[in-house]
């Protein structure tokens, strides 16, 4: 089958990868590119496993064409920590105990990302609505909403 | 956290380092990094993948099969039938002895639910693998499908799955696992009140976040590595060197990275025909289940029916119990003799009751097999128990938590199934639960215990 060039930024990096036409982006990054943090849950876009962040948008990569995506600033997990420092969104999932069997965690920590970036003070309410695109079937739900309170005022303390 | 170290003081030696300290999970840096690898992570060059061919039926015999022209189908590399498995017919615990052989990897000259596996059909891609099992023409004769457990117990009912030979599991006690203890029908002649119910629940998924699955990659030497999400490593190890009829050094599993199981993960489904279709290939192979399959296919906790028969007596002692209970297995053993001998020893609850009577049935159904899950033959048991107790307690006035205590097993109680009870904690976790839940019980309930004598 004739391959497509697609061509975007992926954390910081230039990458480029040749593809099969109607290869999800999903797919372009776990199986061509190699970045397994984004996880395929249910392929339909009802889980949220498979998050990233598209110029600044939150998207579901399962159902993003990876040919729609030349010349865009992709944004994933694996891309979150910077000289081994972990992201204060990171660091507040592994003190908050939010991770249990953690195939949901690097689409919950993208999909907290999109918020804070937007809203640096969330309300619990913000958070709630910010994930409710993102299962988790281990039903830790309240550490992960603790987690991003918790990332968030790091944050503004921080700024301030 | 609060530790409340007042209950067993006298019987613990204190000085716990390590118990209400928290401790970093290890796996979270993993977790929150990305870095976590589950086995959909690894890919390998040149890799297959396997789409499975399912019954469309809840139960058929197969006429015939033609895989001809999904063989012919771009990309498809190989397909592979009953035929092509060494030991096609097995059961998982026949490890520890439970048989009979019930089940079938590839379904041979019969089906028996809806959604069996038929033929696995191995393509160079995904796409290739799901249009050439499209192609895969199964001839099948529809038979009478029964999906109840009271019609399936009925004389005449159609047989479910011929290598029991009957519609429920035959124990070494006949029919059902038994439990005899006292005199059950003396009981309920001395008892003041007698109260029968019966209660009913559907089968559960997991709906594990990962679905089920496996990646196999052969490593030379006829060699096969699997990296698998199973949550029974050397059970699957064990069952695939049997399916496969390979030694077990043959065999390198990797795993122990589970996505979400809850139990779902515990059958051995996918690695004996991804490991054999590599061993056929010699190239890696992929085999994960789509979310429909893990919804529909994967086994779910089973269906039950347990009825319950309590005598108790005005002052709140329960003198007698009976207990019929149901697992509906589906079409396959898989772990339900096991569950439904769970409820047998469970059924009691954690009461001593003096004349107890337990029948625990496994019964046979054209619907998806069950299997684990969390508890499985216990937590719907739970449930059937707890409700009863609270409307016992209702029957005589009693409040629910005081009627509790009355009935609580302590140390040195035997129970029904002949265990002596030991180590027994239920009298202090419903003390504290009275304290946290504000639901005062009377002084005299907060002053017994589960291990000195008299009080």
């Amino acid at each position: 089958m004739a391959k497509v060039p697609v061509q975007f930024t992926l954390n910081g990096s230039e990458t480029a990868e040749f593809i099969e036409s109607g290869t999800t982006l999903l797919n372009a990054l776990r199986d061509k590119i190699g970045d397994t943090s984004p996880k395929g849950g249910c392929h339909q876009g009802t889980c949220g496993a498979c998050s990233v962040i598209i110029d600044g948008e939150l998207k579901l990569s399962c159902l993003t064409l990876a040919e729609t995506c030349n010349g865009a600033d992709i944004k994933t997990t694996a891309g979150l920590a910077e000289g081994g420092v972990l992201h204060p969104l990171q660091r507040a999932f592994l003190d908050a105990f939010a991770t249990q069997c953690g195939f949901c965690t690097p689409g919950m920590i993208v999909a907290a990302k999109v918020l804070l970036d937007r809203t640096p003070n969330p309300s619990r309410e913000d958070v709630v609505e910010a994930l409710s695109g993102n299962i988790c079937r281990c039903t830790g739900y309240e550490p992960i909403i603790q987690a991003v309170l918790t990332a968030a005022r790091a944050n503004s303390q921080n700024a301030a | 956290m609060e530790m409340r170290k007042d209950y067993f003081a006298d019987v613990r030696k204190d000085g716990l380092h390590e118990i209400g300290q928290p401790r970093p999970r290890l796996d979270s840096p993993g977790h929150v990094t990305g870095k976590t690898t589950y086995f959909a992570d690894r890919n390998f060059p040149g890799m297959l993948h396997l789409k499975m061919v399912r019954s469309p039926h809840h139960h058929a015999r197969i006429r015939s099969i033609d895989t001809s022209e999904a063989e012919k189908h771009p990309g498809v590399v190989r397909v592979l039938t009953a035929r092509d498995v060494p030991h096609n017919v097995y059961t998982i615990l026949i490890l520890i002895q439970v048989g009979p052989e019930d089940e079938t990897v590839l379904a041979d000259g019969k089906v028996r639910w809806k959604g069996e596996a038929v033929v696995a059909v191995l393509a160079e891609t995904e796409r290739a693998a799901q249009e050439a099992a499209a192609k895969v023409k199964v001839d099948y004769e529809v038979l009478p499908a029964v999906f109840d457990m009271e019609e399936a117990l009925k004389p005449g009912a159609p047989l479910v799955n011929e290598y029991h030979g009957q519609n429920y599991y035959l124990y070494d006690s006949g029919e059902c696992r038994k439990v005899r203890f006292g005199d059950v029908e003396a009981g309920f002649a001395q008892a003041d009140h007698i109260l029968e119910q019966t209660y009913q629940s559907s089968p559960i998924e997991h709906a594990p976040t990962e679905t089920t699955g496996c990646v196999v990659a052969p490593e030379g030497n006829d060699r096969f590595a699997c990296y698998t999400n199973t949550q029974a490593m050397f059970f699957t190890l064990d069952n695939t060197s049997i399916i496969l009829q390979m030694p077990g050094s043959k065999l390198h599993f990797v795993g122990g990275t589970v996505g979400g199981g809850f139990g779902g993960k515990v059958d051995v489904i996918v690695e004996p025909i991804a490991i054999l279709a590599a061993k056929l290939t010699g190239r890696p192979v992929s085999f994960i289940y789509s979310r429909e399959e893990e919804m529909q296919i994967s086994s779910p906790r089973a269906a039950e029916k347990v009825v319950i028969k309590d005598g108790v007596m005005k002052d709140g002692r329960i003198v007698a119990r009976k207990v019929s209970g149901y697992t509906d297995a589906g079409a396959y053993s898989r772990h339900s003799p096991y569950g439904a001998q769970k409820g047998a020893a469970h059924y009691p609850g954690p009461y001593t009751i003096p004349n107890v009577w337990i029948d625990a049935y496994c019964v046979y159904t054209n619907r998806t097999p069950s299997s684990a899950m969390r508890g499985f033959g216990v937590t719907i048991g739970d449930f059937a128990l707890e409700v009863q107790m609270d409307k016992l307690a209702r029957l005589i006035g009693m409040d629910p938590l005081e009627f509790r205590f009355i009935n609580a097993y302590r140390d040195g109680d035997m129970k029904a199934h002949r265990q002596p009870t030991e180590g027994a904690a239920l009298i202090e976790c419903m003390q504290e639960a009275s304290r946290a839940a504000n639901w005062p019980v009377a002084e005299k309930y907060m002053a017994m215990s589960s291990y000195r004598k008299g009080a």
